[in-house]
């Protein structure tokens, strides 16, 4: 295996997609050249009745970090995922992860890789709806070859982890959609594989469970340090789970980069649509907005990876209107007052009318 | 204008010789291959001869007692057990215990066969487009085709009694549990299985896994169908020397005895409800994690 454990951590599992093209349809090679000069998704489409999936893909995950891919449904992210594990071929491209092409492994090394290197959790669970919650998340064990012992053990750890202790010899649908995702999640963490694979994991729950397993799964990394692919079409859900987040429309990547990237600086009016309704007070940290230097009538400080929400709730508690930012040594790095902070989260980005932009029409 | 009222048929000399003709080559193939083919069959002989002597030297409290039992343990249900125990001691009570253990004998090895040879049928056909295609008129044949027809060419073969017998039933009742292994199999939810795919499961760790387990209550069904197939087949294969409460009856339709007939189709009717309950709360029992619904 191309991962050496170190502190039950296996290491090396960045994902590097290269020039990765999906055209879905019965000659699919026959139109790479035409699309490739620029042939667009509806011409593919109406001329030759072939649909484009996903065009010249090129995307850097760092090891250890959480990965969104957003965007709306059609865009092609549930098509990108199943590429980094290969249950979709595809067309021309690399997905390089750990260093190994997938896309160039032979069945027996594909099954290899899946079962080692890989887990993932989908958006309707996919439980075996006949086996106990136990035997669900032992699957990828059990499929691994390990003993029956050591897989309860590590099953039971698993559960335990994703709070369903006892709950191990229920049936999936004796349980709540939450309480089966966090079978899903349990199964996958089980297999400990350095890359987990999440496609629109949490998009089937209700608003508050969604938050809930937003934070169990925030809480795990912070120990996991795993890989993390996080496909979902809610910005607030992205913002909140994405160290990095790519945008997907059409099948292709129109903006790559930070939460707080996207939020101040949209690509385009695609994306301003997507974060209008976004609390920027909760995305925007204090280091991008503050001034530079001392200030000297400051009591008061706050950390520079601080958003404005907190800011403010140190102003507003220590009744000032300016406060010190520090950096991560607890040196004073700039300063911001209430004003600039009211105005950095009422701001509406001004509307990228770029002359000739499709949107303009 | 004789070719408007009168189908243009072939010439009926050429008709005639066409079919002495393919009887010819059949009756001198059987006559060649007619031993190997025996020999072939021999072993589900034995085991057809086995089934019948243990059903009827075990003497009757002891077979009525296990069949008592099995529908218990199939069941679970108080009800079907004690229909099961009423249904038999009238069977015994009326005279038709020996022939309601041959048919049994016959049924539950043909049953047995046809789940043997029907489920890899079926998987391989769920696997494989153009299998499907090509066996699916094959199936249809058999099931339209009446009985008899096919009976012939068994009795050419082997003769009369009791492997033809078995043949022409299997041949009877196996589409069923062909066709709905095939189905249960492609109607597995795709999500799971591309779970199933992304946890790295070999061919045979999905079969056994998700799609054989998932598309239980499908086999399930094709097995119950089979079953009753099966007995349905049971008059007509007493035709060509099969014992048992098919024979009866035959006798009964020769000599217009009503109650004989009434009496053994009863019985027939009798074992045929056992056998659908049973195997049917069994099937429902193995599905039992989806009874339970969250909020319970």
């Amino acid at each position: 295996m191309a991962s050496d454990t170190t502190n039950g951590v296996k290491q090396n599992s960045t994902v590097e997609i290269k020039g990765l093209y999906k055209i879905f349809g019965r000659r699919p090679k026959h139109f790479m050249d035409a699309v490739k000069e620029g042939m667009s998704k509806q011409e593919l489409q109406e001329k030759h009745g072939h649909v484009l999936g996903l065009k010249d893909i090129n995307l850097s995950m760092p090891a250890g970090s959480i990965q969104v891919v957003m965007g709306l449904s059609g865009s092609g992210k549930s098509t990108l995922i199943r590429h980094i594990n290969r249950l979709i071929d595809p067309t021309v491209g690399e997905v390089l992860v750990g260093g190994q092409d997938v896309c160039k492994m032979g069945q027996g090394a594909l099954r290899n890789f899946r079962r080692h290197e890989t887990a993932m959790v989908f958006q309707k669970f996919a439980l075996l709806p006949h086996r106990t919650v136990i035997n669900n998340v032992v699957y990828g064990l059990e499929v691994q070859g390990v003993p029956r012992d050591k897989q309860e053990t590590e099953a039971r750890r698993w559960i335990d982890r994703v709070g369903l202790s006892g709950f191990e010899d229920n049936y999936p649908n004796q349980l709540s959609g939450g309480m089966q995702q966090r079978v899903g999640l349990a199964r996958a963490l089980a297999n400990d594989a350095p890359l987990l694979l999440m496609d629109e994991a949490f998009s089937a729950l209700d608003p508050l469970i969604r938050m809930d397993m937003q934070s169990v799964l925030l809480d795990l990394q912070t120990e996991l340090h795993k890989t993390i692919v996080f496909i979902t079409h809610d910005v607030d859900e992205a913002l909140r789970l994405g160290d990095r987040i790519a945008i997907l429309r059409d099948g292709e990547v129109i903006q790559e980069g930070t939460g707080q990237d996207i939020v101040m600086e949209p690509a385009d009016e695609y994306i301003q649509n997507f974060v209008k309704d976004v609390n920027r007070a909760r995305v925007i940290q204090t280091e991008s907005v503050m001034k530079a230097g001392v200030h000297s009538g400051a009591t008061v400080e706050v950390s520079d990876s601080a958003n404005l929400q907190d800011a403010a709730r140190i102003m507003s508690d220590a009744q000032q209107q300016v406060v010190n930012v520090t950096n991560g040594d607890g040196q004073v790095v700039g300063h911001l007052d209430l004003e600039t902070t009211v105005a950095a989260i009422v701001k509406q980005e001004r509307r990228h009318t770029t002359p000739g932009s499709e949107f303009s029409a | 204008m004789e070719w408007l009222t009168e189908f243009p048929a072939m010439d009926k000399t050429a008709l005639r010789a066409l079919k002495k003709g393919i009887d010819g080559g059949f009756r001198a193939w059987t006559r060649e291959h007619g031993d190997t083919v025996e020999a072939f069959f021999e072993p589900i002989k034995q085991m057809l001869i086995w089934s019948e002597k243990f059903l009827l030297n075990t003497p009757w409290p002891i077979i009525l007692g296990g069949i008592v039992l099995i529908a218990w343990l199939a069941s679970r249900s108080w009800k079907i057990t004690l229909m099961t125990l009423i249904t038999m001691v009238l069977i015994g009570y009326f005279d038709m215990w020996d022939n309601t253990m041959r048919t049994i004998s016959i049924m539950v090895v043909s049953t047995f066969v046809s789940i043997i040879l029907g489920i890899p049928i079926g998987i391989a056909m769920s696997k494989s487009d153009k299998l499907q295609s090509l066996i699916t008129p094959v199936l249809d044949v058999m099931q339209t085709m009446p009985g008899f027809v096919y009976l012939i060419p068994v009795v050419m073969l082997l003769g009369i009694g009791k492997v033809p017998g078995l043949l022409a039933v299997v041949i009877y009742a196996i589409p069923p549990i062909i066709r709905l292994t095939n189905l249960g199999i492609r109607m597995v939810d795709k999500e799971v299985l591309e779970a199933a795919d992304a946890f790295g499961s070999s061919p045979w760790q999905r079969l056994k896994n998700v799609q054989i387990p998932l598309a239980m209550p499908t086999i399930m069904a094709g097995i119950n169908q089979t079953i009753m197939m099966a007995l349905a087949l049971v008059v007509i294969a007493s035709m060509i020397g099969v014992k048992g409460l098919g024979q009866p009856v035959l006798q009964a339709i020769a000599n217009q005895y009503f109650t004989l007939g009434m009496f053994n189709g009863l019985a027939i009717v009798g074992v045929a409800i056992i056998f659908d309950r049973v195997s049917q709360a069994y099937g429902k029992r193995l599905q039992s994690h989806s009874e339970v619904v969250h909020g319970k």
